[in-house]
């Protein structure tokens, strides 16, 4: 699948800030995409990673005075433990089940954002967050930021489609689509999901560290469960197991807020119904849905052409 | 810590703890007789209260007929759920199953915002607001009422599953499926109902615990979150585990948030729930089940 | 090979197994038949570590293997194959059996994912291997066909290519021959002897007589979770305690 992306020249100040946030859906979008879409595990607190993320590296960077590109791994390390040691007993649940533990799971850190007030600023938030700096640029304009966020997110693609077509990836599937099979084949399936779920932690950290040396302010309100649901429909919408489909989904859900100016509200009440959509009509996506669609009406349009 | 205070909570929390039992009684009654988990529970105690409050602000019926009348609407609501978002699943997959009951959730959600708005509403108690002391505690007139309906509504339950046909024929379906279906139940019929009947249990609770704490469009959320959280302690019962399961997350929420800190209060029910996940899925009552390949 | 010794599985008030032990010899094609409800694909189920025994004990090769899960009997060489065949239908077949290489490869998730140099030649290795079991199986030419769109037969092809890949010194097979056809099925009974010609040890659940009497070499007879006989397909035919216990089984 050809990812086709040349970073356009675009002026326009506004729509570069839009796209930064676009790259930083998608780097999230694939990390779910890895989780749910590969591996078929259903998280529904995904933001509480990206939360973890931009909150370790915004502290370690303004309270701490350590250097962002040193806090950025180390918040990343940091998650990734966390998300190996909790992944063991909660991927051990299924479905609903495993639904229902992540979410609790991404509330629990939601709180713990808003009352540990001495190291968060709880709900007004976290500020001063330094931007990043290589080779004498400071990353402190949308241009700059649009470069670097989308040369990781890039990189992350690249990452996530290499690793889909091979050994480990094939095994991720083979454990989605029958676990018992796999097991019997050699794959220990208890492992593999817990370094997915480490890894998707570990992209999510990352994209959350970048969110706030971009932003230099966060707080509590971005990282909630709305978003985890909003990361959810993105990648449903743009199509389960499919890296192009993630950054469509991310492309899609943040761009049309912006599109519907005005109507900022009304925005959940469009992703419930997306999602009850998609999941209805188009179960594959996007990324299937259309082009079966394309091909649906060719069929057709051949069939009344040669009668 | 005195004893009137660890009392005054624990009373508070066994109140708190009936509604989260209901709204787990009606998880379980859909999960047991689908396999589904309805994440749009929650948005059914909601409706309940806010339609409650249209009937009495807009179509000024006395509390008696606005009840019903709520209740009557929310269960419409859980028709048309099932109708439209659960029914015509092609692929019910528990991936899809999740994702949609989200998406309707979300969606039922978003249309209350649109009609009611965001802020909180209250609702008049049902027989005023004049404390009554107990030990050294005091409690609302409210949390009898809460009590007490939570308690006839779980003794309807009890008759209506363990005496009538319709009831026996749902517990039938719930054990076995595919038996009940041979043995000439309606297993869609039986699906419809156990939404009607989740639906209109959840809309009860919202009501009767509106005129405490307020209503609005985005307090069945956490509500559901926590009526699963009783549902999970119980092992998905449609009966007594799951209202133990109901009061004991009540009371231990009260008493976390009054003694330990109250920032931290809707945190203790998903650690709650958590530690079940991983230590005994199948609740504190369940058995064990072993895996058939 | 494999040594059975006093298994006993008990599902609450079922005693699904009683007390069934037997051995099996290295290279052998041996067949474990029996009426419905036997306990044939139970006992398979806890050799291949997919329940817990209630007792008795499993020897692989001399190893104490009981109770070990599947995947790490993959490891010590022995694979099975289900009754209702459980392949991975979003892939590829050919994708299906490079699973199946996934014991004899290592490349981790870092290496495959920054695909490093060691993990691009690895992937070729596997790809040939794969294909070439493929060949094995007769079926190399649906390589690039999804395994959910295949027909019963050739999945059933699939299924056995792909435990073939993990290179097993045994194989344990759950009612190969079910849903095949009476042409299917001879080309099963040839497959399963080439197998055996490679050196590998083959057990298999059947209810088709014809195939088992046919390229079995020792046969074991179980009766309402007990074993009732062992012994030749000759002997078998000729004990009287299975042909009553067969009464009115045709074939």
């Amino acid at each position: 699948m050809l990812v086709i992306v040349a970073p356009p020249l675009f002026k326009g100040g506004y729509l570069m800030n839009v796209l930064v946030f676009v790259g930083i859906n998608t780097m999230l979008a694939i990390a779910l995409n890895l989780l749910l879409g590969y591996a078929g595990q259903i998280s529904l607190g995904h933001a509480g990673f990206f939360g973890l993320g931009a909150y370790l590296s915004g502290i370690l960077t303004t309270t701490y005075g350590l250097n962002p590109w040193a806090a950025m791994p180390a918040a990343a390390g940091v998650v990734g433990c966390l998300a190996g040691l909790i992944g063991f007993p909660i991927l051990k649940l299924k479905g609903h089940y495993l639904a229902m533990a992540t979410l609790g799971l991404g509330i629990i850190i939601y709180i713990v954002f808003n009352e540990t007030v001495e190291f968060t600023g709880g709900p007004s938030g976290l500020s001063g967050i330094p931007n990043l700096q290589l080779a004498g640029i400071t990353f402190d304009s949308d241009v700059k930021n649009y470069y670097l966020i989308w040369g990781v997110t890039l990189a992350v693609m690249l990452f996530s489609l290499n690793l889909a077509n091979s050994r480990v990836g094939r095994a991720l599937r083979a454990v989605h689509d029958s676990e018992v099979a796999a097991q019997v084949l050699g794959v220990n399936s208890r492992i593999l999901k817990v370094q997915i779920f480490a890894l998707s932690a570990v992209i999510s950290s990352l994209a959350g560290s970048l969110y706030a040396h971009t932003m230099t302010f966060i707080s509590p309100a971005s990282f909630g469960f709305n978003f985890s649901i909003e990361l959810l429909t993105m990648v449903v919408i743009g199509g389960l197991g499919s890296v192009f489909g993630s950054f469509l989904g991310a492309a899609l859900l943040t761009l049309l807020p912006e599109f519907l100016r005005g109507a900022n509200d009304y925005d959940i009440i469009i992703y419930g119904a997306l999602l009850v959509v998609m999941v209805m009509f188009m179960p594959g996506g996007l990324v299937r849905g259309i082009p079966a669609l394309f091909r649906k009406i060719a069929a057709r349009k051949g069939e009344t052409g040669h009668a | 810590m005195q004893f009137d205070q660890i009392l005054q909570y624990a009373l508070s929390g066994l109140s708190t703890g009936a509604i989260y039992a209901l709204i787990g009684i009606g998880f379980s009654i859909i999960y047991n007789a689908t396999g589904i988990i309805n994440f749009a529970q929650g948005e059914f105690v909601m409706l309940g209260g806010l339609l409650t409050l249209s009937s009495l602000e807009l179509l000024k019926l006395p509390l008696w007929a606005a009840i019903p009348c709520a209740v009557a609407v929310s269960t419409v609501a859980g028709i048309l759920f099932e109708r439209l978002a659960i029914r015509p699943l092609r692929q019910p997959t528990p991936i899809n199953l999740v994702i949609i009951t989200i998406g309707g959730s979300i969606l039922i959600r978003g249309l209350a915002m649109l009609v009611w708005g965001k802020d909180t509403h209250a609702i008049p108690p049902f027989s005023g607001d004049t404390p009554i002391a107990i030990g050294g505690a005091t409690i609302l007139p409210q949390h009898l009422w809460i009590l007490g309906i939570t308690l006839v509504t779980i003794l309807i339950n009890k008759v209506y599953f363990y005496h009538t046909i319709s009831g026996k024929a749902m517990r039938a379906c719930s054990y076995n499926r595919r038996a009940a279906g041979l043995v000439g139940i309606d297993v869609k019929r039986m699906v419809l109902f156990s939404f009607i009947i989740s639906s209109a249990m959840g809309a009860v609770a919202g009501i009767i615990v509106a005129p405490l704490t307020m209503t609005a469009y985005d307090v069945g959320v956490m509500l559901g979150l926590k009526g699963f959280c009783a549902a999970i302690i119980g092992g998905m019962s449609s009966g007594i585990s799951t209202v133990i399961g109901g009061l004991i997350l009540g009371v231990l929420e009260s008493l976390g948030a009054g003694l330990i800190s109250s920032g931290y209060k809707d945190a203790i029910a998903f650690i709650i729930l958590l530690l079940i996940l991983f230590i005994r899925p199948q609740g504190l009552f369940g058995k064990a089940d072993s895996e058939r390949v | 090979m494999l040594e059975v010794s006093g298994i006993t599985q008990v599902f609450g008030g079922v005693t699904a197994l009683d007390d069934v032990s037997f051995a099996i010899a290295k290279g052998d094609i041996t067949g474990v038949i029996g009426p419905n409800g036997a306990g044939k694909t139970t006992l398979f189920n806890i050799i291949s570590g997919i329940y817990r025994q209630s007792a008795g004990t499993v020897l692989l090769e001399g190893k104490d293997v009981t109770g070990l899960a599947p995947e790490r009997l993959a490891r010590l060489a022995m694979v099975r194959t289900f009754q209702n065949i459980e392949l991975f239908g979003g892939m590829t077949v050919l994708e299906n059996v490079m699973v199946g290489m996934h014991t004899n490869s290592s490349s981790g998730l870092l290496a495959c994912a920054l695909k490093m140099p060691w993990c691009i030649s690895e992937e070729r290795r596997i790809r040939g291997g794969a294909g070439k079991w493929l060949e094995f199986t007769g079926i190399a030419d649906l390589a690039d066909h999804t395994a959910g769109s295949l027909p019963f037969g050739k999945g059933r092809l699939l299924e056995i290519a792909r435990a073939l890949a993990v290179e097993p010194r045994i194989i344990l097979m759950d009612e190969p021959a079910a849903g095949l056809n009476s042409q299917e099925t001879l080309g099963l009974a040839q497959l399963i002897k080439r197998i055996r010609d490679l050196g590998i040890t083959v057990v298999l659940v059947e209810h088709d007589m014809e195939l088992v009497m046919d390229i079995c070499d020792r046969i074991i007879v179980l009766n309402l979770g007990r074993k009732l006989a062992e012994g030749t397909p000759r002997e078998i035919q000729e004990s009287p305690e299975v042909i009553a216990a067969y009464l009115g089984d045709d074939e």
